[in-house]
């Protein structure tokens, strides 16, 4: 049985698994990862071209007809750079749906949360549909939704930790606070993270450095892919409350009696 | 005339608009897109979009990133 669809501004996905494209050996080994993670929605960065190096592109080996493009804002220290790359992105062909990220600390990568309001607040006045990468709290994501945003990407951990989640609660209380998809965005490390972080009930999971550095990709983005389904399953299925003391579950009745 | 494109000097012999400098340039790559002078131009406007002598160009394309 499949997982219900995830839906994000007008878009329509049969998967949650979203991956990044970064951080491969090769064109090839992304290539052959993320069709094996089921992804279909797929980050990108924009970046300067270099002018005098081979001129191949990744996305000669990724078709815009099998995936949704997700262009980022990676590396943006200011709501200027952010929208500009946004703006770019889009006149590149890769659509008006944009992972805003606003990076306030070179250690942590912790998102600079007021200044991610803010761009997310103009690029969605601008016509994008904005996906913002922010910490996990509740308060900061209720203002994203009000200014418009498609979707809610608190992280589990610290971009590229391996950590996974963290804080299981407040990603608990952002999916009470919220009616647009919660989608955890960084720290998960292993299959076990990603599939904890969906029996919570958030919406989609968003991974790079989990699969591109394992040490066999394809076979780690096929774990990914299964842990993700798995725990969406279980967060539909419903699972027992935890208890303290056992509770047999043979009957009581009709044992023998020597 | 001298153009600073994706922060370095560089001669342009003939080409009058950001269309030709792509040309110029040999960048056939798919999706890259142009800022002039920090301003985004769009895609249908690199034709008519003029270059003059110390312009300050970027064309960036997508790589590959995750967050």
């Amino acid at each position: 049985m499949n997982s219900s669809q995830l839906k994000i501004g007008n878009r329509t996905f049969t998967t949650r698994l979203i991956v990044g494209t970064g951080k491969y050996a090769s064109f090839e080994e992304a290539r052959d990862a993320i069709a094996a993670s089921g992804a279909e929605m797929i980050t990108l960065a924009v970046r300067r071209i270099e002018l005098d190096k081979a001129k191949d592109s990744i996305l000669n080996f990724l078709d815009p007809k099998t995936y949704c493009f997700l262009p980022n804002t990676a590396g943006c220290y200011t709501v200027n750079e952010a929208i500009m790359t946004c703006q770019l992105a889009r006149e590149a062909g890769l659509g008006n749906m944009v992972k805003v990220e606003v990076i306030g600390d070179k250690k942590t990568l912790f998102p600079d949360n007021e200044a991610t309001l803010e761009a997310s607040k103009i690029l969605v006045k601008d016509g994008f549909q904005v996906l913002p990468y922010c910490t996990d709290d509740v308060v900061l994501c209720k203002k994203l939704e009000e200014v418009g945003c498609s979707a809610v990407m608190p992280l589990a951990a610290p971009i590229g930790s391996g950590l996974g989640v963290c804080n299981p609660f407040t990603l608990k209380l952002i999916l009470e606070a919220v009616q647009v998809p919660v989608i955890v965005d960084a720290g998960v490390g292993t299959a076990s993270d990603a599939c904890r972080a969906m029996e919570l009930g958030i919406d989609g999971l968003l991974m790079n450095t989990a699969i591109a550095g394992a040490q066999d990709p394809i076979k780690m983005a096929c774990a990914m892919k299964a842990a993700v389904e798995c725990g969406r399953q279980a967060f539909e299925a419903g699972r027992i409350p935890k208890k303290l003391y056992a509770s047999a579950s043979s009957p009581l009745d009709g044992l023998i009696d020597i | 005339m001298v153009l600073r494109i994706n922060g370095e000097e560089k001669n342009i012999y003939s080409s009058i608009n950001l269309a030709e400098l792509l040309l110029e340039l040999e960048i056939v790559l798919p999706h890259c897109a142009v800022a002039l002078n920090q301003e985004v131009v769009p895609s249908s406007k690199l034709k008519q979009t003029k270059i003059h002598d110390g312009d300050d160009v970027e064309i960036v394309h997508a790589v590959g990133g995750g967050l």
